[in-house]
């Protein structure tokens, strides 16, 4: 029988019905939830207008209280770097923990519920809860962003772990290495360049939240910066604006040379 | 050549038989009733080089990892110096067994990113403790004799490349070192040729059946290439479907029983 004896045939792609209803959904929901809230190309537009009153009155920026400023922003590296320190060491254990390929289901689930929990609610609730529990100031702030790190780099640690060649791991094991020795030689080197990259950038993250935890009570930068909106200082506001932006990317310069040393 | 510290006394085996390792009735189920390995018995001799050839498939990195339980033999007894190997229940039990056997891998299975040294050094975690490793702080006999190793393999100014930087044939050398590192009673290698091209192949097999023979550590190869098993090996094992077929010198391995060890017929004409 030669090929072009076979008859008709099929479709080369299926058409997948579910999906497309899906998407009809999704389109429809979205102009529907659009018009619901009300906008309008009126308020757009007189928007804009506002917009560009609010940039001007921003400019110059205002350095004259640069002694507030840096107070809160010294304040909010404090609580970066000290969230990210203790985030990161909690979330060592709990990662190795979550990790499925050297831990038994009866451990890892506990893990990975405690890390699910950790991650259910923005860095911001969980403030304000602290802020409810040790009252106002850096405490708040610090515990809220350890939480959130927990949440975030355990998860990472363990699919990082998850991932790392088992065959390495097996020639440590068979040279009748203990399951310490196996963490030490056959799996931290692997792991290691890309945890050094998830304590970098959960650093990065803990740098932005910190600028935020202030809004609720948590110390920090955030504080002053939500009274300056208050108040209409917006050219203080800027101020403050253009020494985070600084401070993020002098972070983002320090992590990417840290990263380059752990390859 | 340094002395190492923990390397135990070679001691002879309590029962009668010469054999440094006796396998008896040993079976590997991965699946309820579906034997991987059918009774295997056998005996590997003291001295020399074993290697168990057969088609892919038949179990022969199956039983090669029971020896050292990195797979766990679903019943049998591996007898390994007077010593059943099958019956150790304790981990603290069978890692001391463990390191009294040296293993290579057909993936070489470096750790990709420690060093050369460090990777030759991980043939000694049995004997050191954890935060030693960890600091690095291994003994010095260890480390004296890693650099006398790496000049036996031909690797002397190679000690602090890391792993991932290094040819499959150099890589299999540290592999080859890491296991003597051990001091082993027993040497497996599980198709350490198998990554390799034909003259490196042979090259990794002149070494491990030097190293071997200088040491007098017995070593069972799993291996495709039947001519190099014919070539380095004093005794050739053949399998075929989870049991061994052939056991005797590579000079009785006629076409026939090669026939009777991968079947067909036309790959031998």
């Amino acid at each position: 029988m030669t090929i072009a004896d076979k008859g008709p045939r099929t479709r080369p792609f299926e058409a997948n019905w579910l999906a497309r209803i899906g998407w009809l959904l999704l389109a429809l929901y979205v102009v529907y939830a659009g018009a619901q809230l009300g906008f309008s190309w009126q308020r757009f537009s007189d928007g804009l207008g506002q917009g560009g009153k609010f940039i001007a009155r921003m400019f110059p920026p205002n350095f004259t209280r640069w002694e507030l400023l840096m107070s809160g922003i010294v304040e909010s590296l404090q609580i970066a770097v000290l969230s990210t320190v203790v985030g990161i060491v909690i979330s060592l254990p709990v990662g190795l923990l979550a990790a499925r390929n050297l831990m038994p289901a009866w451990v890892t689930w506990p893990a990975r519920g405690f890390i699910a929990l950790c991650r259910s609610f923005h860095p911001i609730i969980v403030a304000i809860l602290f802020v409810k529990a040790v009252g106002f100031g850096a405490l708040a702030g610090i515990l809220a962003l350890i939480i959130a790190s927990i949440g975030f780099i355990s998860k990472l640690f363990a699919e990082a772990i998850e991932e790392i060649s088992l065959k390495q791991v097996e020639a440590v094991r068979a040279t009748g290495a203990g399951f310490t020795h196996i963490l030490i030689m056959g799996v931290q080197p692997q792991v290691l360049p890309r945890f050094i990259g998830f304590a970098a950038y959960q650093l990065d993250s803990n740098l932005r939240n910190s600028t935020m935890v202030g809004i609720v009570g948590g110390g920090g930068i955030g504080a002053t910066l939500f009274t300056a909106y208050q108040r209409f200082d917006y050219d203080f506001v800027l101020a403050m604006l253009i020494v985070i932006v600084a401070m993020i990317m002098v972070a983002e310069i320090v992590t990417g040379w840290a990263r380059k040393v752990f390859q | 050549m340094p002395v190492l510290v923990g390397q135990p006394p070679p001691a002879k085996s309590a029962s009668a038989d010469d054999g440094a390792l006796v396998i008896r009735k040993l079976c590997k189920e991965y699946q309820p009733g579906v034997p991987v390995l059918k009774s295997i018995d056998l005996e590997v001799p003291g001295h020399g080089v074993t290697a168990v050839i057969g088609p892919s498939g038949t179990g022969k990195s199956t039983l090669i990892r029971c020896i050292n339980r990195l797979v766990e033999p679903t019943s049998g007894q591996i007898l390994f110096r007077g010593t059943d190997l099958a019956a150790l229940r304790s981990s603290r039990e069978l890692r001391a067994a463990r390191r009294r056997i040296g293993m290579v891998f057909q993936e070489y299975n470096l750790v990709e990113r420690l060093t050369v040294m460090e990777n030759l050094l991980c043939g000694r975690l049995g004997y050191v403790p954890p935060w030693r490793a960890w600091l690095r702080l291994f003994p010095e006999a260890d480390v004296a004799h890693a650099f006398h190793l790496l000049d036996a393999v031909g690797l002397g100014d190679f000690a602090t490349r890391r792993a991932d930087a290094l040819s499959g044939g150099q890589r299999q050398r540290v592999g080859i070192a890491r296991a003597i590192m051990q001091a082993p009673e027993i040497i497996l290698a599980d198709e350490p040729t198998s990554s390799l091209d034909p003259k490196t192949s042979v090259e990794i097999m002149e070494l491990l059946s030097r190293l071997g023979g200088e040491r007098n550590i017995p070593v069972i190869v799993n291996i495709h290439n039947v001519e190099l098993a014919k070539r380095f090996a004093q005794r050739i094992v053949g399998m075929a479907g989870g049991e061994v077929v052939y056991a005797g010198p590579p000079e009785g391995l006629s076409d026939d029983i090669l026939r009777r060890i991968y079947g067909g017929q036309s790959w031998l004409e």
